[in-house]
């Protein structure tokens, strides 16, 4: 068995005077897909943060692929999609993807790859602040899928996107996850959850459940995800 | 840090300027502008054009570089961009390094235009090399956008960081000497003008205009100017966090 490719110890994280997640234990493994699901505001923003190590950590210990999370060697084996689309409006789609090609190191190919992959064909010589909000987001996520990543820290990427698309880009999660990608993808949306290996399902800052999706039913005797989620909130609000 | 990756943030922001027209626009013609205006308004007293005028080939670019670069470097902040750069392999120094060459390739054309106004169509002398002036225009715009870079820090809209060209270098340009002689104001006011950097940039331009040496004070002001642009990099990297709340 090899080694979590996300580990975390007493993950702890105040925002004003706020704990957002207070003392948070984790570990995610490698090669698979795993759904980080919980309503907005549940903290899984904050946890993917401190993944890629862009947020401020009052204590504990987040290693990732072996290293200290937002350790220089990682900017290059960890690929972030924050939730908001961050890409410059003044842009063309192809410039864009042009820019962060360079400090990742890949060649024009892989910039029309990545395109075409998130359906953006038509699209390469627009301005990004000609786009809508769903393709936006597609082009955001194409500057996350550019480099050759070991990790994928994906926050909400298939939101507001046409079932088509939705559906080819989990083919693609699939296909990086089974090429040895770790793959860390958050939703608020249950139905995306039974297209993961694995699921965390977290409420206040609290990760209340960590399981595959068939135990996480089979546990809760749930026939959907939402229901399970549902049993496992009560349990705990009982207990 | 790596010249790759500077030079393509550089390019970058080339671009991205080279998509909005109007701005480009406003930078090369509002000095024009301002400078024939200035030019007419003194139309009764030609000296003063003199004196003012060449001083003023300095001191637009340094303003409107400081504008530009802070409101840009603001919308880095609040876009969400800056967050994605600081997870990329990107130095904060080839982030900073890169916005001033954009600038400096902008100031560069921005003060051939107005020299070529000021010295061809409306008659600015200058003793110096016209050439000296052109290498100043384009310091204090690298000074002024590197500023620019640092105050945007402790901006949190647009609003605000307009708001820090005239509390940054209005005064800056009063105190200057452009005005009135450093060595008339109140004491305590020309003590703080050593200590501003337009004192330099308007120094190093009157001399340029006034005589034809190189004398080791106009590298004084050379070397202040610089010294000022390397510590509002290194200030602004510092105000560059890769971990934020």
């Amino acid at each position: 068995m090899p080694g979590p490719a996300i580990s975390i110890r007493g993950l702890t994280v105040v925002r004003g005077k706020r704990p957002v997640l207070s003392g948070l234990d984790l570990d995610i493994p490698p090669g698979r897909i795993t759904g980080l699901l919980g309503p907005s505001g549940c903290g899984k923003s904050t946890l993917m943060r401190s993944i890629v190590g862009v947020q401020k950590v009052r204590d504990g210990e987040v290693m990732v692929l072996g290293q200290r999370a937002g350790s220089p060697a990682l900017r290059i084996r960890v690929a972030y999609l924050t939730q908001s689309p961050s890409v410059y409006l003044d842009l063309t789609v192809r410039e864009n993807l042009r820019y962060f090609s360079t400090m990742l190191r890949v060649d024009h190919a892989a910039v029309s790859r990545v395109i075409r992959l998130v359906g953006l064909d038509e699209h390469g010589q627009s301005l990004g602040g000609e786009l809508s909000g769903g393709q936006k987001a597609r082009l955001s996520l194409a500057t996350a899928l550019l480099g050759r990543p070991e990790l994928l820290v994906l926050d909400e990427p298939t939101v507001g996107q046409d079932p088509v698309l939705r559906e080819e880009l989990w083919a693609t999660f699939h296909s990086l996850a089974g090429a040895g990608a770790t793959l860390l993808v958050s939703s608020h949306v249950m139905e995306e959850a039974d297209r993961c290996d694995r699921l965390i399902l977290m409420r206040e800052g609290v990760v209340i459940a960590h399981d595959t999706p068939a135990e996480l039913r089979a546990r809760t005797g749930a026939n959907n995800l939402e229901d399970a989620f549902l049993t496992l909130v009560r349990a705990r609000e009982t207990a | 840090m790596s010249p790759r990756v500077t030079m393509a943030t550089a390019r970058r922001v080339v671009i991205q300027l080279r998509h909005d027209p109007r701005t480009i626009a406003l930078l090369m013609g509002v000095p024009v502008l301002l400078l024939t205006l200035i030019k007419w308004t003194f139309d009764g007293q030609p000296q003063t054009f003199q004196r003012i005028g060449v001083p003023l080939l300095g001191i637009f670019p340094m303003t409107s570089m400081f504008l530009v670069t802070s409101v840009a470097m603001l919308r880095e902040r609040t876009s969400g961009t800056l967050e994605r750069l600081m997870t990329l392999p990107m130095a904060k120094l080839d982030l900073l390094a890169g916005y001033a060459i954009a600038f400096a390739a902008v100031a560069l054309a921005q003060a051939a235009l107005v020299s070529g106004l000021a010295f061809g169509v409306l008659g600015l002398d200058v003793v110096g090399s016209p050439w000296a002036i052109m290498g100043l225009a384009v310091l204090n715009a690298v000074a002024g956008s590197t500023m620019g870079l640092f105050v945007s820090a402790f901006a949190k809209s647009e609003f605000q960081a307009v708001q820090f060209m005239p509390v940054f270098l209005l005064p800056q340009i009063f105190l200057c000497g452009l005005f009135a002689p450093r060595a008339g104001m109140l004491r305590g006011l020309e003590l703080i003008s050593n200590f501003l950097p337009m004192t330099y940039a308007y120094d190093a331009l009157h001399r340029v205009g006034t005589t034809s040496d190189i004398t080791a004070q106009l590298w004084f002001d050379v070397a202040v100017l610089l010294g000022v642009t390397i510590l509002a990099i290194a200030a602004g990297a510092a105000t560059l966090p890769r971990r934020t709340d």
